[in-house]
């Protein structure tokens, strides 16, 4: 797998994979953003749907496409491979969004297709590498290896309230 | 099996808090010459209940406040003592203490526990202070049975009754000739061995426990206060079981659970004390009607071969059933003060008098709960006619109905392309659904409203104390109560208002003095009113008082640097009172006057989607009115397009739109560009610059023009055409992503797409901002 070429530079910072020991054994919602392959933690996934079209946000960072109506709930819509430079994005009938409930916030990510739902034991999960990432390492789990694929777990509550996302009112106005 | 006890408390807290409420509002409506014996009733059931719900969860605190409360209350209503301005009071602050309790408990605030106790004396010194002032009362002795009181020393201060335990006659005769030294002291027969002393004194009950202290251990003693009622009880009571009468008396006995054939032996053996009379059984109790000289004790004594004594019940049968009965025990009398002494010392504590009127019996710290009867004084159980919903219920219910009433759009959408001939079932049937959705829709928002009263009932209260404190004698009326407003909105103008009326208390009403000087009635006049006018409710704060000083607010504006003048009309002058830091007030007091505040009401009822607008008039009253939408969760919109984009416009904030003549656009260096309606010009705000829109056409003069005003001030928005007008369901944009700026939330369109609602001030104080900027265009 390549990396592509990170186009920020993230202090990689001292922390462990806190995430790790208490995830034994949990199910991977795994997703693809251009050729590599993540993993979010499935409980965190209210449902995965097809992407339909928005209503722009004024003024708001070209990778929230914009808000959806999903069955009366207003929910915002973030392209992840417009965020991480992954891909091409381009959207069609294929294109899926999975819709996450963090904390009660829901919010819908762009991918650019969902695989499968994988059960990784601790063993299998590896601390990730210090290495210039599109995602900081601060917001990965760790690398969960599943015979010859390998998953980037992705710790999607912290990154999706994390100021980066500017989805959050009080850190986006910090 | 485990229950959830937290529903139970959620309901108790739910409970008390509306007893609180309602108690308080009896109390602020009690005429205190000439209470209403209902509300006085209602006001000790509210106490009442508290107490029922805060000893059944162990709130002991609460319990003990209410229980003080209930006693002086329970004298009160049964006219043993008069009502005063200082109960009335008094009752208040209890009040306050109890909702402090309360919320100690829900949410765990801090609770001032010198307060507390400090009202509890004070109750407790009100019960037993009026009661020994009080003239004789209406409810007296009037028993022929009973043997009048053969010593009454009305001119002495108090009286009191001292029980003494066994003791030999020479302590007894030392002690007697102490109490001496302290008052009148009668010797009354002893009562197995004890003997009565009834001493009137001016002492307090400290003193004469002090002086017994030298003959007898203090803790053997018992002494209650007695009221001139329960003085003439007293000794009625000890003489009769002292048979010094000789007269026969009558006693009801009650038994229950007893096997006929121990009520045959039952009956003979009292035949042996008397005359017995079996009455009729109800349920499970027997009770037997018995004259006979002798005491109740004695009753008792020969009762308890046959039957367990704690299942019989003696009451002292009497005449007139109307009279209060006269306590054949001393010790199970009026003032429960001392009673955990007696009660040990009682051969039978468990029995218990049958008081027709029963009077508070409970030991103040309540270590023995008394087995009242507490049918008598039961909670007045009401028809149910509401029932508790959470909120987050009905908010679900709301956001249901308004997904049905977009299908509905989308199905009335989708069929009106039909041919009407060959579908006209369908359409029938759409049409119903229509009308059946929008009064559903009605229906369902209307559970969110609440009456204005909730808001209302709070200001008696606060005017009285403010009133008092500022020594302004205030009138206060309230109109249209029942007028409702969505909850949401209510919550939220409880703060302005709050404010509203205390300016009005503080500012507005003069003194009495300066009033009657003016020729004016020395009591002011406070009317709070809610009512309808179109989609509005308008709510008036209004006082006769000294109205607003054009002069002095000028004056003030001008040395604050506002932009004024002389000739303005009155409108905007009082519009200037809600500037920022603006404040006439020639003295700060703790109330008002310090200038923050009004700019803050002004913003929160802005916010809020409403108006305030000032009517005064110098020396004759201030009327502030608020005009604010009946609801947040719908609005009337105007939806308008700029290139691909919808964006709703709330109606309230439109004046009008037009299209303009090419040369009514003025182009200003720096300042944008102006468009000249009728005689203004106004700046121009092109939706498609703020909003980085590609639009259909960046010539005004193509487009439309959009007239809106915000707190006066006026600005046309630039859109490329105008959609239609509906109503939109107001959605939360901030509940999953933050807030933008310029956007005050979303809707779902017809067509199940989402639209932004424009938040018009922001829009045009932003465009201001933008404008100032030389980056511009």
């Amino acid at each position: 797998m390549s990396e592509p070429v990170s186009n920020k530079s993230e202090s990689p910072s001292q922390q462990a994979p806190q995430g790790a020991t208490q995830l034994e054994g949990s199910e991977f919602l795994a997703f693809t953003l251009g050729n590599e392959e993540y993993g979010i933690d499935i409980l965190k996934v209210q449902e995965i749907r097809g992407y339909e079209s928005v209503t722009r946000i004024v003024n708001a960072p070209e990778f929230i496409k914009g808000v959806i109506n999903l069955r009366g709930i207003i929910v915002p819509i973030v392209d992840m491979r417009l965020r991480f430079n992954l891909g091409t994005p381009t959207y069609d009938q294929f294109t899926v969004v999975i819709i996450l409930n963090i904390n009660g916030r829901v919010t819908g990510i762009v991918v650019d297709s969902v695989s499968d739902v994988t059960t990784l034991s601790a063993a299998q999960i590896k601390q990730a590498p210090e290495m210039g990432s599109v995602l900081s390492t601060d917001y990965l789990i760790g690398l969960g290896t599943l015979d010859d694929r390998m998953l980037i777990l992705i710790d999607i509550d912290k990154l999706m309230t994390s100021s980066e996302m500017g989805l959050i009112d009080a850190i986006a106005a910090a | 099996m485990t229950i959830d006890m937290s529903q139970f408390y959620q309901v108790f807290f739910d409970e008390s808090d509306e007893l609180l409420a309602e108690a308080e509002r009896l109390l602020l409506e009690l005429d205190i010459e000439n209470p209403v014996s209902e509300d006085l009733n209602a006001i000790f059931r509210a106490a009442h209940s508290i107490k029922g719900g805060a000893a059944t969860f162990g709130m002991n605190d609460m319990t003990e406040i209410t229980h003080v409360l209930e006693n002086l209350l329970d004298r009160i209503r049964k006219n043993e003592m008069p009502l005063t301005a200082e109960h009335v009071d008094v009752f208040l602050s209890a009040k306050d203490i109890l909702k402090m309790q309360l919320d100690g408990h829900r949410h765990g605030t801090a609770v001032d526990p010198d307060a507390v106790s400090e009202i509890k004396a004070t109750l407790q010194r009100l019960a037993q202070q009026d009661g020994a002032q009080i003239s004789a009362p209406p409810v007296t002795v009037q028993s022929a049975a009973v043997a009048k009181p053969s010593v009454v020393e009305p001119q002495i201060g108090k009286r009191y009754l001292v029980q003494l335990p066994e003791l030999p006659e020479k302590d007894v005769v030392a002690l007697i000739a102490e109490l001496e030294l302290l008052g009148t002291v009668e010797k009354k027969a002893p009562q197995n061995g004890k003997h009565v002393l009834l001493l009137g004194t001016d002492e307090s009950m400290d003193n004469i426990v002090a002086i017994c202290s030298f003959v007898l251990d203090p803790d053997d003693l018992v002494i209650t206060e007695q009221t001139v009622e329960a003085a003439a009880l007293v000794p009625a009571a000890v003489g009769s079981s002292t048979t010094a009468s000789g007269s026969e008396k009558k006693y009801v006995l009650e038994i229950s659970d007893i096997p006929e054939k121990d009520l045959q032996t039952l009956v003979d053996e009292l035949g042996l004390l008397g005359k017995v009379q079996q009455q009729p059984k109800t349920g499970n109790k027997y009770s037997l009607l018995l004259e006979t000289e002798d005491t109740r004790d004695t009753i008792l004594a020969v009762s308890s071969f046959v039957v367990d004594v704690d299942k019989i019940l003696i009451s002292e049968h009497i005449a007139s059933a109307a009279a209060s009965s006269p306590v054949p025990l001393v010790d199970e009398g009026d003032f429960g003060l001392f009673e955990q002494v007696e009660a040990s010392k009682n051969p039978v504590p468990t029995i218990q008098p049958e008081v027709l009127e029963s009077q508070p019996v409970e030991p103040v710290d309540n270590k023995r709960v008394a087995p009242r009867r507490e049918a008598d004084k039961a909670v007045a159980t009401q028809e149910t006619t509401s029932i508790r919903v959470g909120i987050e219920k009905v908010d679900q219910l709301i956001n249901l109905v308004g997904e049905l009433v977009i299908t509905q759009a989308m199905i009335e959408q989708r069929t009106s392309t039909l041919d009407p001939m060959l579908h006209e079932r369908l359409l029938n049937s759409v049409g119903q659904l229509t009308r059946n959705t929008r009064d559903l829709q009605e229906a369902v928002m209307s559970i969110r409203m609440m009456p204005m009263d909730y808001v209302f009932s709070r200001f008696p209260r606060m005017v009285r104390d403010l009133a008092a404190k500022l020594g302004k004698k205030v009138e206060f009326v309230t109109n249209g109560a029942a007028t409702e407003l969505d909850k949401g909105l209510i919550e939220r103008i409880v703060d302005p208002l709050t404010h509203l009326v205390r300016n009005s208390v503080d500012h507005g009403v003069e003194s009495p003095e300066v009033r009657a000087a003016a020729g004016k009635n020395p009591i002011g006049r406070l009317s709070l009113s809610a009512g309808h006018q179109g989609g509005n409710i308008i709510i008036e704060v209004s006082d006769d008082g000294a109205g607003l000083n054009r002069e002095r607010i000028l004056n003030k504006a001008k040395s604050s640097g506002l932009n004024v003048s002389d000739n303005m009309p009155d409108a905007d002058v009082w519009q200037l009172i809600f500037a920022p830091g603006f404040s006439t007030a020639e003295k700060v007091t703790d109330v008002s006057g310090r200038g923050v505040g009004m700019d803050v009401v002004k913003r929160n009822i802005t916010a809020m989607g409403g108006v305030v607008d000032i009517r005064s008039a110098f020396g004759y009253g201030t009327t502030i009115s608020i005009s604010l939408p009946l609801t947040l969760a719908i609005l009337d919109g105007m939806s308008v397009r700029v290139g691909d984009e919808i964006y709703i416009l709330p109606l309230s904030f439109v004046m009008e739109s037009l299209q303009p003549a090419a040369d009514d656009v003025k182009e200003v260096t720096g300042q944008g560009r102006l468009v000249k309606v009728r005689e203004d010009y106004l700046p121009l705000i092109p939706l498609y610059q703020m909003f980085n829109i590609e639009p259909l056409y960046r010539e005004p003069e193509k487009g439309i023009l959009v007239v809106l005003q915000v707190d006066g001030k006026k600005a046309a928005l630039f859109v490329d055409e105008l959609v239609g007008q509906q109503q939109v369901v107001v959605k939360n944009l901030e509940s999953n992503y933050r807030k933008v700026a310029g956007i005050s939330g979303a809707t779902i369109l017809g067509d199940g797409g989402v639209s932004l609602i424009l938040d018009v001030a922001n829009l045009l104080r932003s465009s201001r901002q933008l404008i100032t900027e030389p980056s511009i265009h």
